[in-house]
């Protein structure tokens, strides 16, 4: 597997177009690796992983300030994936940036692994916290973000929501405190994919119109196509100067890149890949015969 | 009109209550521990935390009423170094729990639940608001500490030792004003049991208000000429599986009082203990599987029988069970 040293302020000395290419190629990895480990644990849930692969490899890639030795300094930015099933690619953009073993990380969901189906913050200190009930993510992350700002630390602190995952009360519990304690360190990233495990949003209950609800929570709104790096680097960038909380809703496609998996509902669940199908995806991802023996053959 | 007629006399924490001796407690340990910041939704004035407030303005974080929020993101709170005391009634502690399982216990942080307003001893609000529920449901969270002091002296030196203490706690204060029982010389440890009272024909091990009415019971119980030892638990987990042991040794028979649901907080705890090391009769005083209701706190003693008398009561019928 061909891993990258995440560029730092002082070795990056690429264009944008070069830094676009680098962060496109982690999230064909993030895509590549999270089929893998699903394919090895024989369960998991490969949709939002496919969709929210770009986010998080310019989160991991560039956005945010953050390194595999640093993990421990107390003003290094934060990450939480409030939507914890998409653990597999939080992995794998872990794996691809040195957080930790990219062969390691696909013992997915096995015994004695610290890659469990859901991210432990006991078991991997990187992923900065234990998430896997929905909405709770999004609590901590306001939590980290006022704690910060109480002992005037600047770091800033990101999280990463689902769209279904915003049906919990809790969610707006948090969005409005995190407007009433003016957390302007904070960025929120829906990974708006429209589906969820059983069907559509739309059919399962609505959320639309969304932007418009975060507006109303005080909030500092972007929609952006969750797929252009260009667009996410580019609102990330914003959301680091509002003086709001932040929220980009990242309009994406369940299982982005893989075209057996896009927008159909039934690749959200814990799913079992048969060897055909883990391969038939990294083809479609423009794996060679190579990287699918390297993939799949461990 | 004045401002004096116009304005309701409010209820709020006063007197002698857990309540107020922890939020004081709070307050003068502020500057000893740093780290510390103290969580509320919209009830310090219930809590005894708005002495804290006052003090200690900078670090007194409100974050409404929404309990779920508060309690995960004191979870975000101390994995950046702070040190937060989650403070609501325990009734909405029940409400938020599955937050202090995932985001305080299972992430094991350094981070504190102080519930006020447990059990019949929230009296006329009535049997939505008392929790008796809580000791069992906070016991079977792993990681997680549960204590329940007994007046205004021990909460004072529990509020200091969860403080020393790493790792999350769960302590019940109390909303009615509380009976002294306890003098300066006294030490709370987290883990540990007291024998206030020795006794050798049984044990009435109690915790929170029924350590006083466990200390009537055994006067009266005295006077009929039964020696009852007196055990005050704090610690309801880890319990104090040593000093039980002991007590079954040398009196033979338990009676276990608590102001809870009799199923699975302090009786449950130390049956379970019992079982594991010396098997011997116990009898449950506590609110027998049903909610309250409202009331006078004296009036529920009565009405859901923890009051003195029916510890007494237990006491004769563990005595008949005693080999």
């Amino acid at each position: 597997m061909n891993i990258q040293v995440k560029p730092t302020p002082a070795n990056d000395t690429g264009t944008a177009q070069k830094i676009e290419q680098q962060l496109a190629e982690a999230a064909r990895f993030v895509r590549m690796h999270s089929i893998a480990s699903i394919y090895h644990a024989g369960s998991g849930h490969p949709g939002g992983a496919m969709s929210s692969a770009d986010l998080l490899a310019c989160l991991y890639g560039a956005e945010m300030n953050v390194w595999p030795r640093g993990i421990d300094d107390p003003m290094r930015d934060r990450f939480v994936l409030s939507k914890g099933h998409a653990a597999p690619a939080l992995y794998a953009v872990g794996a691809y940036y040195g957080f930790c073993s990219p062969k390691e990380s696909l013992k997915l969901r096995k015994l004695n692994s610290p890659f469990q189906g859901h991210p432990h913050v006991l078991d991997l200190p990187w992923v900065e916290t234990s998430t896997g009930s929905l909405g709770q993510g999004f609590s901590v992350a306001i939590g980290m973000a006022l704690g910060l700002k109480i002992q005037n630390n600047p770091a800033r602190v990101y999280t990463m929501l689902g769209d279904g995952e915003l049906q919990e009360g809790e969610v707006w519990e948090a969005a409005m405190s995190g407007a009433h304690h003016k957390l302007d360190t904070l960025t929120a990233v829906i990974d708006y994919n429209k589906l969820q495990s059983d069907n559509t949003n739309d059919a399962i209950m609505r959320l639309e119109p969304l932007g418009d609800k975060w507006r109303a929570f005080g909030w500092d709104v972007q929609e952006i196509d969750g797929h252009d790096i260009a667009a996410i680097l580019a609102a990330f960038r914003h959301a680091g100067t509002t003086s709001l909380p932040s929220v980009i809703i990242a309009h994406t496609v369940k299982g982005k890149g893989v075209p057996y998996m896009e927008n159909i509902p039934a690749w959200h669940g814990s799913v079992k890949f048969t060897r055909l199908q883990a391969e038939e995806a990294l083809a479609a991802l423009n794996a060679s015969a190579d990287e699918i023996k390297e993939f799949l053959d461990v | 009109m004045s401002s004096n007629t116009a304005s309701p006399a409010l209820i709020a924490s006063n007197g002698d209550s857990l309540r107020e001796a922890f939020g004081k407690s709070l307050s003068s340990l502020a500057d000893e521990f740093p780290k510390l910041v103290v969580l509320d939704a919209d009830i310090a004035g219930g809590t005894g935390v708005h002495h804290f407030r006052k003090s200690h303005p900078e670090r007194f974080v409100q974050f409404g009423i929404a309990e779920q929020n508060m309690m995960a993101a004191a979870g975000g709170m101390a994995a950046v170094g702070l040190m937060p005391v989650v403070t609501t009634f325990a009734v909405f502690c029940l409400r938020a729990i599955e937050q202090a399982r995932l985001s305080l216990c299972y992430a094991r942080r350094n981070a504190k639940i102080v519930a006020s307003h447990p059990g019949l001893d929230v009296g006329p609000d009535g049997g939505s608001a008392q929790a008796l529920e809580d000791l069992a449901a906070f016991r079977a969270i792993p990681g997680m500490t549960v204590i329940s002091p007994a007046d205004a002296i021990e909460m004072a030196q529990a509020t200091r030792a969860i403080l020393e203490f790493d790792g999350p706690v769960y302590m019940r204060t109390g909303r009615s004003p509380s009976v002294r029982l306890f003098g300066a010389d006294h030490k709370f440890e987290i883990g540990k049991g007291q024998i206030l009272r020795d006794g050798h024909d049984l044990t009435i091990i109690a915790c929170g208000a029924e350590v006083a009415r466990a200390l009537d019971a055994a006067d009266a119980l005295k006077e009929d000429g039964i020696s009852a030892r007196v055990v005050n638990m704090p610690t309801i987990k880890p319990i104090d599986m040593d000093l039980i042991a002991r007590c079954a040794r040398e009196t033979g028979a338990i009676v276990t009082a608590e102001d809870h649901n009799i199923h699975g907080g302090l009786g449950g705890a130390v049956a379970e203990s019992l079982a594991a090391t010396v098997p011997c009769p116990v009898e449950f005083v506590g609110v027998k599987d049903v909610f309250g209701a409202s009331g006078e706190p004296e009036e529920l003693a009565y009405a859901f029988e923890i009051a003195a008398p029916f510890i007494v009561a237990a006491a004769r019928k563990v005595l008949k069970r005693k080999k």
